[in-house]
């Protein structure tokens, strides 16, 4: 198939699934159609795996570009393309998809409709990762809000409506920001013809040709914010425990596994490009609010008696890595030049695969939690216990992803930290400490909910004869995952070497549009 | 001039100006033939309701060909027509062309709901056909008395319409109130007309920027010229007469009760038509006052001032909305925050096509224009689809409270999924048809912002603002249809997929999506319409 094609098809293949779903299956016959579904999240897979294939690595550039106009008046094209820093997010997404498909067996309720939903949410998120014309992204970022009220509203827990809310109004603030932000680009594109092109924004803000500085300060703040929220970092995290806590097991893989990332996306991906002035104007209230999020997520976590909101506190401590690792740029500003710029590219490495990493764990850890309350239907910490002794397989498998949450060496959460905290050492040793020591707090809330839950004497909470083992579909993904977790702890060379090239080119050009901008700040200055 | 010089030219002034009132001229002739047919006892035998539905048809049809025809020539072709009374250009028939194609659309939803009953058919549809022609006129109006004549025309039948629904306390209350509403409104505008009309010696609005140009000349072209000061006064007094027909706060009043009271066809019609014809004559209006020398800075306050009315009106809707527990009266509060929407655009319009360096600036000041009539368009459907949701779930419930939507999901999932796309529309959330016709306000706006005056990113500010609060009331709605259980007591609705009401509510959530997804073809329409308006010579 050829790569074009494949991009078109990895996007539009869930969206044809839920189609045929939708029109072909008898509403009663739920098995055939979690079969369907299961087979068409596979089939998506399968094409990421593809592009995979053919995807050349290290080269830095857009591969497999399509561009086809779409509203002409408006310049919008529909643009598609991959390179270093989409890619690994893209087969995230079919991996995860697929693995909350084979949890989605505990959905018994309108299954039809969860099925479309699920199917029509896969393609919304693929459509972000591989566009690269603004409004289209724009529109797969909305088009993603609607399944994802309706999957949590409908089959979520006690405080479902509530949280669903919420989370709709959290996102669609921000992105109502970004469509100011992208008003702001389109106005202000040199060329007609690339108003919503980001790779031509990106290349014109490295020349200094896009934003004034202090219109890049400004749309930074907007992009920003809009970004933040969907990671989510302090303070605008508020939604994600809610949504995580009411929505049902295979949303919250995706919620942690997929939905978080596009925060992070959408930093590295528009507002660093666009407004490399801005990007280093706020690089330290970046870095600032990523240490508060790892410490605030790691104290809240510390806190939790609920296992869920346990793990989706940890989950704002872990995205708190990635927003560091992606800000740590320093500059000099009498000359404007950077300041250890390996660091930064290692603190933007590290950033990207701590979202692979988390993508991984964090969906393993919500999954088994997801086991033991279909079993238990209760999320008590206080009220397991002993779980080691009549559930040794689920136990152990537990054991490992919750390791690799922690960030233990020889599992994927270690590099990324490692490499964040490292390059934040740079940035400033102070705030390289308090980092670090999350870490420690990490390993407690982690440890600690461990023993409350698999060690101890015995289960003393309900339903203790329905602490029964593992399905194959449910070991098979919890099995899946941890392979996963070792192999990129490991080997995370596999990630390094899609990412890297992209990530030099895109900070380069970063730091040439710093400079180009700095240049004009220094000759406004000069003029006044 | 002789008197039969005279009378020679007016002949050939009409029989040249009558193809191109064809529109017009249909409809009036199926209101004629509704009621002749009612006389003669031929409505038995032929209902109304297939009279009015041919009449439409043929209407939709003959503008469609106007606009063909206008299409055809290269060049921007505007034609005065009755003596320069009406003004006939691709605008015109644009507005033409939407509202017959609306009225084809009310006639077909009010057709399967039963609304009216055949006694009443051919009366209903007379009014309904007479409101229609007066929004035309308001669309191609080009003397400030058609313009009063268009708004008349329009409004008694409607505040006939409101009140139709005979024996009801709240529909013929809510007819007062809009009668009482509408006759001091109308006062008012009659007033800043003659203001106008007296000071520039002329009703023509092709002549008047070029008046008040001559007028302004030699004064400060401000405020403390008596003479401009006089026009400015009667501009915002036929502004009040406008801002009442859009519904813009603080002349909403009779909105929400009007629409309760309203049976939600005639509110859905009346939400989407009276608006688009006052809007077009909104547009036509701001661009005759439009860049006469020496008053920009004051038609760019005038501007401003729209901007202004525009944010509180958006905001005053999306808030009052919330604690509403009919839906039709939420609907009506929507309706005066997306008039408070389409107004940005004309605020923008205003702002650029006053600005020194408006010369560079067509493109975007057709855009303005274009945003404002895509945004009808698509308001259109979406609209009539919510309203329409309503009134066929109505006639199985007897209700219109939101609470007798409770679950609707689990009887009549089109019905749901159409509300669904309309509403999410309404908010503006691509990839529906009402993020596109946004995003084009949202441009125009920020256009004007960036290049004439920072106050316009206020408004685009407040409109950004408006749409994550209008998201709260909206989703309040879906939430009681989709998420919660249908109570035991409550009269099924069981409308199936395969039915002419799942038909036709299917057909406009479809084209809310096409909008949404295809918006060129639309948008290019709207884009040749806006440039025939905006590129008339001014002095």
């Amino acid at each position: 198939m050829n790569p074009e094609f494949l991009l078109s098809a990895i996007i539009f293949v869930p969206t044809i699934g839920a189609l045929l779903l939708a029109l072909l299956f008898d509403s009663k016959n739920s098995e055939a159609m979690r079969l369907f579904a299961m087979a068409t999240t596979l089939v998506t897979f399968g094409l990421t795996l593809m592009l995979w294939g053919h995807f050349e690595e290290g080269t830095s550039g857009i591969q497999f570009e399509v561009a086809k106009q779409w509203i002409p008046t408006w310049n919008v094209y529909y643009r598609l393309g991959v390179d270093g820093i989409s890619l690994p997010l893209v087969l995230l997404t079919g991996l995860i998809s697929a693995l909350a498909m084979g949890a989605s067996w505990s959905i018994t309720r309108h299954v039809k409709g969860y099925l479309v939903l699920f199917l029509m949410l896969e393609s919304g998120m693929m459509g972000v990762f591989l566009s690269l014309d603004f409004f289209l992204f724009y529109v797969f970022w909305e088009v993603m809000l609607l399944p994802m009220y309706f999957l949590i509203g409908v089959w979520g827990g006690p405080r479902k409506e509530y949280a669903a809310l919420k989370f709709f109004l959290y996102t669609l603030a921000g992105s109502v920001l970004m469509l100011v932000a992208m008003l702001m680009f389109y106005f202000n594109a040199p060329e007609p013809g690339g108003r919503f092109n980001l790779i031509y924004l990106a290349d014109a803000a490295s020349k200094g040709g896009l934003l004034s500085p202090s219109l890049q300060i400004t749309a930074f703040v907007m992009l920003f914010i809009g970004f933040a929220i969907k990671l989510p970092a302090f303070p605008v995290h508020t939604w994600l425990p809610d949504a995580h806590v009411e929505a049902p097991t295979p949303i919250s893989m995706i919620l942690a596994g997929v939905l978080l990332k596009m925060g992070g996306y959408g930093i590295i991906r528009i507002a660093f490009p666009l407004c490399p002035y801005g990007a280093q104007y706020w690089a330290w209230t970046m870095v600032a609010i990523g240490v508060i999020s790892i410490i605030y997520g790691a104290f809240a976590a510390l806190a939790q008696t609920d296992f869920k909101r346990l793990v989706a506190y940890s989950s704002v401590s872990h995205m708190g890595y990635v927003l560091l690792g992606l800000a740590v740029w320093k500059v000099n500003e009498a000359n404007g030049e950077s300041i250890g710029m390996d660091y930064w590219q290692m603190g933007l490495n590290g950033a990207m695969f701590q979202m692979i990493a988390h993508g991984i764990s964090s969906a393993g850890m919500f999954f088994m939690v997801g086991v033991i309350y279909d079993r238990v239907h209760h999320r008590d910490l206080n009220r397991f216990g002993g779980l080691m002794g009549k559930m040794p397989l689920y136990s152990g498998l537990s054991a490992g992803l919750f390791f690799a949450g922690l960030g233990l060496p020889g599992l994927c959460g270690f590099i990324g930290e490692v490499f964040v905290v490292l390059s934040t050492w740079n940035f400033s040793s102070v705030l390289a400490i308090v980092a670090a020591s999350g870490v420690i707090l990490t390993a407690g809330y982690i440890l600690w909910a461990m023993q409350r839950v698999y060690l101890g004497a015995e289960y003393r909470g309900p339903h203790p004869e329905d602490l029964t083992p593992m399905s194959m579909r449910e070991t098979s993904i919890a099995v899946t995952l941890l392979a996963l977790a070792i192999v990129f702890g490991i080997f995370p060379a596999i990630l390094f070497n899609i990412m890297e090239p992209s990530i030099t080119s895109m900070s380069k050009a970063a730091e040439s549009g710093y400079q180009q901008s700095a240049a004009q700040v220094i000759q406004l200055q000069a003029q006044r | 001039m002789l008197f039969t010089d005279l009378i020679n030219s007016l002949i050939t002034d009409t029989t040249q100006s009558i193809p191109r009132f064809g529109v017009e001229l249909c409809l009036s002739a199926t209101i004629v033939l509704m009621l002749l047919m009612r006389l003669s006892g031929l409505d038995r035998l032929i209902p109304a309701c297939l009279t009015a539905t041919v009449g439409a048809l043929v209407a939709t049809f003959l503008a469609y060909k106007q606009f063909d025809a206008l299409h055809a020539k290269d060049a921007v072709v505007t034609t005065h027509i009755f003596t320069g009374l009406l003004v006939h250009d691709s605008f015109t028939v644009f507005f033409r062309g939407f509202l017959a194609l609306f009225l084809l659309l009310t006639v077909a939803l009010t057709s399967l709901t039963g609304i009216p009953d055949e006694e009443d058919s051919p009366d209903f549809y007379s009014l309904l056909f007479g409101a229609t022609i007066g929004m035309m006129l308001m669309a191609s109006a080009n003397n400030l008395l058609m313009l009063f004549i268009g708004v008349e025309m329009t409004s008694v039948p409607s505040y006939a319409m409101v009140g139709f629904l005979k024996g009801r306390k709240v529909s013929s209350e809510a007819a007062l109130k809009y009668v009482v509403y509408g006759a001091g409104a109308a006062g008012v505008m009659l007033y800043g007309i003659s203001l106008i009309g007296g000071v520039l010696g002329t009703t023509d609005m092709s002549m008047l920027s070029q008046r008040l140009a001559e007028a302004a000349a030699g004064g400060s072209g401000g405020l403390n010229d008596p003479e401009v000061r006089t026009v400015a006064l009667g501009i915002m007094l036929v502004m009040v007469g406008l801002a009442f027909k859009l519904s813009l706060v603080p002349f909403h009043f009779w909105c929400p009760d009007a629409f309760e009271g309203a049976a939600a066809e005639v509110a859905g019609f009346l939400s989407v038509a009276s608006k688009a014809g006052a809007f077009g004559l909104l547009v036509r209006f701001c661009l005759a006052l439009s860049g006469a020398k020496g008053t920009e800075s004051l038609m760019i306050s005038f501007g401003l001032g729209l901007g202004f009315i525009a944010c509180i009106t958006t905001t005053f809707g999306n808030l009052a909305a919330y604690t509403q527990t009919n839906l039709k009266r939420l609907l009506a509060y929507s309706t005066i925050a997306h008039a408070g929407y389409m107004v940005m655009a004309v605020a923008a319009l205003l702002v650029l096509k006053n600005s020194p360096q408006a010369a560079t600036l067509t493109e975007n000041i057709n855009q303005s224009i274009e945003g404002l009539l895509y945004y009808l368009v698509v308001y259109l459907f979406m609209n009539l689809g919510a309203f329409a949701v309503i009134a066929i779930a109505r006639n199985y419930t007897f209700s219109e409270e939101i609470d007798s939507f409770k679950g609707l999901i689990s009887q009549s999932p089109t019905l749901c999924i159409v509300m669904l796309i309309c509403m999410f529309s309404l908010v503006g959330m691509p990839p529906f048809g009402g993020f596109i016709g946004k995003l084009f306000i949202f441009a125009s706006a920020f256009k004007a912002g960036q290049e004439v005056h920072g106050f316009m990113y206020v408004v685009v500010a407040f409109g950004a603002l408006n749409t994550v609060f209008s998201l709260v009331y909206y989703i309040r709605v879906l939430r009681t249809m989709f998420l919660e259980a249908r109570p035991a007591d409550a009269r099924p609705v069981p409308v199936r997929l395969a039915s002419w009401e799942s038909a036709f509510v299917v057909t406009l959530a479809v084209f809310v999506l096409l909008l949404g997804i295809l918006p060129h073809m639309m948008s290019q329409t709207a884009n040749d319409a806006a440039q025939a308006i905006a590129q008339l010579p001014t002095p």
